[in-house]
């Protein structure tokens, strides 16, 4: 069985075709890019996956059960975790505040009115062992809007992989990072998601970022899947490259100019 | 390894070092001071006790109610409804049901008022409030309209009725009494008030407060958790609501008008919202300009109104916000 | 059967009056994203101004002079928005919502008093004006002319200003500055310029509203609050931002305050605030409101 099926997923806005009749499959430990160009509805699709925005038809399974009409709680619950593209943090709390805080919300410690937060050591450690993975224990004390675009980026998917979810989308975790980091986060993402067996599916627009890290890429264009496989396959795909780069060629990937 | 005082933060240590010598202070304060001068410090310690309660829905979930003179007017009017119609006169009846009644009345203005973003929030919880004084002022048959209702402490017993109110020199003997019963809630309700946004619960709260979308993707019920401190808010605010009132002598409609509520927002910004202790601060600040402002001039609200505009748009942090921040930068050059 | 189409002539020119004042509102939050707890404060110095200039300073003055009169209140609280909104309301656009509604609540607050200190506690009326009118034969019964002529200006508002919305330059100004503050100023509008505008249209909706009700209703103290609740059931049931949404929201309050005061004149304010409460419960945004 599959971890994730969308079938027949549809979301319009007016004419715009932001999700297409989607059948989208993705299996356990797979690590999933979704590519394409702007506008091809990737991020449409992650937002209705994730309860963002509600589907105008079609259905959502998730580990076998419908979950088209949860609620975003109810989503993560089940275990489903999104990182954001435009950054979304507490800004005031500290990195290590946001943290416990997922740690508290997945345990759900939450409706603890009368015991002392900084006093539960399991989910203070717990805290700091995400952050020493995700390479920002040295900020652990300072306030997240003090923390630099890339340390931000690393936090926002920080705070989804603290819940442990089953399934985590993340949404263009390098976008608006200088090149120089970009291999660095993707390397500390990856290392993480694989070495916990994390199902992930990553919006992404860089194809080295991509081609290196995936198991699996899928092509959306206009709302709808235009091919999918291997990067191998991906990459001999000769509509592929000229959706994606406007050229092609047998090495059109590879190419450097 | 982490040192504890980075997790607890400074704050922590600095408060439980300034409460003892303040407790203190508090407890002696009577013998130092005439009865009517206890009387007052009293009045800002009740004061205080519902801005800790408003607090947590503006400071800790980001909420701004307008009629908070709801609870505590409910608070009074239990209290004085137990005297008129059931002759009660223990304390602790009085705050049994009061804040039974308050809480319900709470979590059901505040089942509606929380669907809603924050304008709407504000006008729903102002509009509701009036609600309560309109039927406080129409029914007058039952609550004694404008005349009001009296709650005598000549019938008042604390503690079970272990210490009454009558006999010699009995005015002082209940000021003196009723200030200790009060800083002994007061000490209470901060507590409580403290541990609840330490927790977890209260880091929700913030959460939803600073970034509801990233919270509610964390898995957290934003509209549950709000209700949650909308009731708890107006539980805290009805508590002091009923502790006013023996105090006062009598309770009338007037509790209930949206400028009280505009008082307890006031009081509150006074002392700075961002923090614990500026809504304390600020209720026993506000406390001692109104008798002297009133007692002055006849135009208090546009006065209130003046210095309100003076903080919203110079001293935002409030007097305990401003000075903290001025006591980090003294600290930093020494 | 005369008495029912009284009320409802009642309810019409009252619906007038609320219109005017939620148009207001509407119209400053469609464009600035403000909401102005000193809305109905404002409504109150418009109807405190207009009664004292024509009950007080002209008074025993010709119809034609009281009449033209009567749209002081109006222009004096346009000024006065176009005073506030660079003074008060400018140096917050930056920061967290709450203090915009705390200095709006503070301007609640001082113009409560001000309008105490200038007028007075004594209830102001203009009724000269509405008695110089005379009545007028509906049915059996006489009706005043003058509120007639009261719901020919609130109809010729809506217009006006549903012209104004959508038919002129100054309109699509303001469409694109509430739609896209940031893109209308990168496209060289001087977002300043037009906020100060759209406020001031505002309080000038407000200040009429005061302006036009003060011969048929004596001005009191306390009528601003009053006024800023109703003005926001309205906008509550017909959504905030929508001209549209003013209109049927007012009509709407007025009839069932009409049935209110006639069959349950205990708690007519009650059953207001449950309509609201209801609407908010089923359709959050209103019937006209934008998601």
């Amino acid at each position: 069985m599959n971890l994730l099926e969308t079938i027949n997923l549809k979301k319009y806005f007016g004419d715009t075709r932001a999700v297409d009749n989607v059948n989208l499959s993705i299996a356990e430990r797979e690590f999933v890019s979704l590519v394409g160009p702007n506008g091809a509805g990737k991020t449409s699709l992650v937002n209705v996956i994730s309860a963002l925005l509600p589907s105008d038809s079609g259905k959502i399974l998730f580990k076998g059960d419908d979950i088209t009409q949860a609620s975003v709680t109810e989503r993560v619950k089940a275990g489903i975790a999104r990182s954001f593209q435009i950054v979304n943090l507490f800004d005031d709390l500290t990195a290590f505040d946001n943290v416990t805080l997922a740690i508290f919300s997945r345990q759900g410690k939450t409706t603890n009115l009368v015991a002392l937060a900084h006093l539960d050591d399991a989910v203070s450690a717990e805290a700091d062992a995400v952050l020493h993975n995700f390479n920002l224990a040295d900020k652990r004390n300072e306030r997240a809007r003090d923390l630099s675009q890339g340390e931000r980026k690393l936090l926002d998917v920080a705070l989804a992989y603290a819940l442990r979810p089953k399934l985590l989308f993340l949404d263009e975790p390098t976008s608006g990072v200088s090149t120089r980091d970009k291999g660095q986060i993707m390397d500390t993402i990856a290392s993480v998601v694989r070495g916990e067996g994390i199902t992930a599916v990553i919006v992404e627009h860089d194809m080295d970022v991509v081609f290196k890290y995936s198991d699996r890429i899928v092509v959306m264009q206009q709302g709808a899947i235009l091919a999918q496989g291997t990067p191998d396959e991906i990459r001999k795909n000769e509509q592929v490259a000229m959706v994606l780069l406007g050229t092609s060629g047998p090495d059109a990937f590879t190419r450097k100019d | 390894m982490q040192d504890k005082s980075a997790r607890t933060g400074p704050s922590t240590r600095l408060i439980v070092a300034c409460a003892i010598p303040i407790l203190i202070l508090l407890l002696a304060m009577p013998r130092f001071l005439d009865v009517y001068q206890i009387q007052l410090f009293t009045y800002g310690l009740i004061y205080a006790i519902a801005a800790l309660g408003f607090n947590l829905l503006l400071g800790y979930t980001g909420l701004l109610s307008f009629g908070h003179s709801a609870y505590f007017g409910l608070g009074a009017y239990s209290a004085a409804f137990l005297v008129k119609y059931f002759g009660v006169g223990s304390i602790e009846i009085y705050i049994l049901v009061g804040l039974f009644i308050t809480g319900l009345i709470s979590a059901a203005f505040g089942y509606v008022c929380v669907r809603h973003t924050r304008i709407f929030f504000g006008i729903l919880t102002l509009a509701l409030s009036q609600v309560l004084w309109t039927l406080a002022y129409k029914f007058f048959w039952v609550t004694g309209g404008t005349d009001g209702l009296r709650v005598a402490f000549a019938n008042l017993t604390l503690l079970g009725g272990l210490i009454d109110f009558k006999g010699r020199n009995a005015y002082q003997s209940f000021v003196q009494s009723y200030y200790y019963y009060v800083l002994l809630l007061f000490c209470v309700c901060t507590i409580l008030m403290w541990v609840i946004v330490h927790s977890p619960f209260g880091k929700a709260l913030q959460a939803i407060r600073d970034n509801e979308t990233r919270a509610q993707f964390l898995g957290i019920p934003i509209r549950r958790y709000r209700w949650i401190a909308f009731l708890l808010s107006g539980s805290f605010t009805g508590l002091a609501g009923i502790l006013w009132v023996p105090l006062n002598g009598l309770v009338t409609p007037d509790i209930l008008y949206w400028p009280f509520s505009g008082e307890i927002v006031f009081m509150t910004v006074l002392g700075g919202f961002r923090t614990f202790t500026g809504p304390i601060i600020g209720a026993i600040v506000f406390n001692y300009l109104k008798v002297y402002a009133v007692a002055s001039t006849a135009y208090w609200q546009f006065m209130l109104g003046a210095v309100l505009v003076v903080l919203v748009l110079a001293l935002p942090t409030g007097i305990v916000g401003t000075l903290s921040r001025q006591f980090a930068k003294f600290r930093k050059r020494g | 059967m005369d008495i029912l189409v009284i009320q409802i002539l009642n309810s019409i020119f009252y619906a007038c009056i609320l219109f005017l004042i939620a148009a207001g509102l509407s119209l400053i939050y469609g464009v600035m994203r403000i909401v102005n707890l000193a809305h109905g404060s404002l409504y109150a110095l418009g109807a405190y101004v207009t009664a004292w200039a024509i009950g007080t300073l002209a008074a025993g003055a010709p119809l034609w002079v009281l009449f033209l009169l009567l749209p002081l209140g109006a222009i004096v609280v346009a000024a006065a928005g176009a005073l506030i909104e660079p003074t008060l309301l400018r140096p917050l656009y930056r920061r967290p919502e709450e203090y915009q509604l705390l200095i709006t609540f503070a301007l609640l607050l001082i113009l409560e008093d001000v309008m105490h200190f200038l007028f007075g506690g004594v209830p102001l009326t203009a009724g000269a004006v509405i008695d110089s009118m005379g009545t007028m034969r509906i049915m059996n019964l006489r009706y005043p002319v003058y509120n007639l002529v009261v719901i020919t200006i609130g109809i010729a508002s809506a217009v006006f200003l549903w012209a104004v919305i959508y038919r002129t330059r100054f309109g699509v100004i303001l469409r694109a500055t509430s739609q896209n503050m940031r893109m209308a100023s990168a496209l060289g509008l001087n977002v300043k310029w037009v906020y100060v505008q759209a406020f001031a249209l505002g309080c000038f909706m407000a200040g009429l509203g005061g302006a036009v009700v003060v011969p048929a209703q004596a001005a009191v103290l306390g009528m601003g609050v009053e006024a800023l609740i109703l003005a926001f059931v309205v906008v509550v049931i017909g959504g905030l931002g929508s001209l549209e949404g003013a209109l049927i929201g007012a009509l709407i309050v007025s009839f069932v305050r009409t049935a209110g005061i006639q069959f349950f004149p205990e708690i007519e304010l009650a059953v207001l605030y449950l309509i609201a409460a209801l609407v908010l419960l089923i359709k959050p945004t209103g019937l006209f409101g934008r998601a």
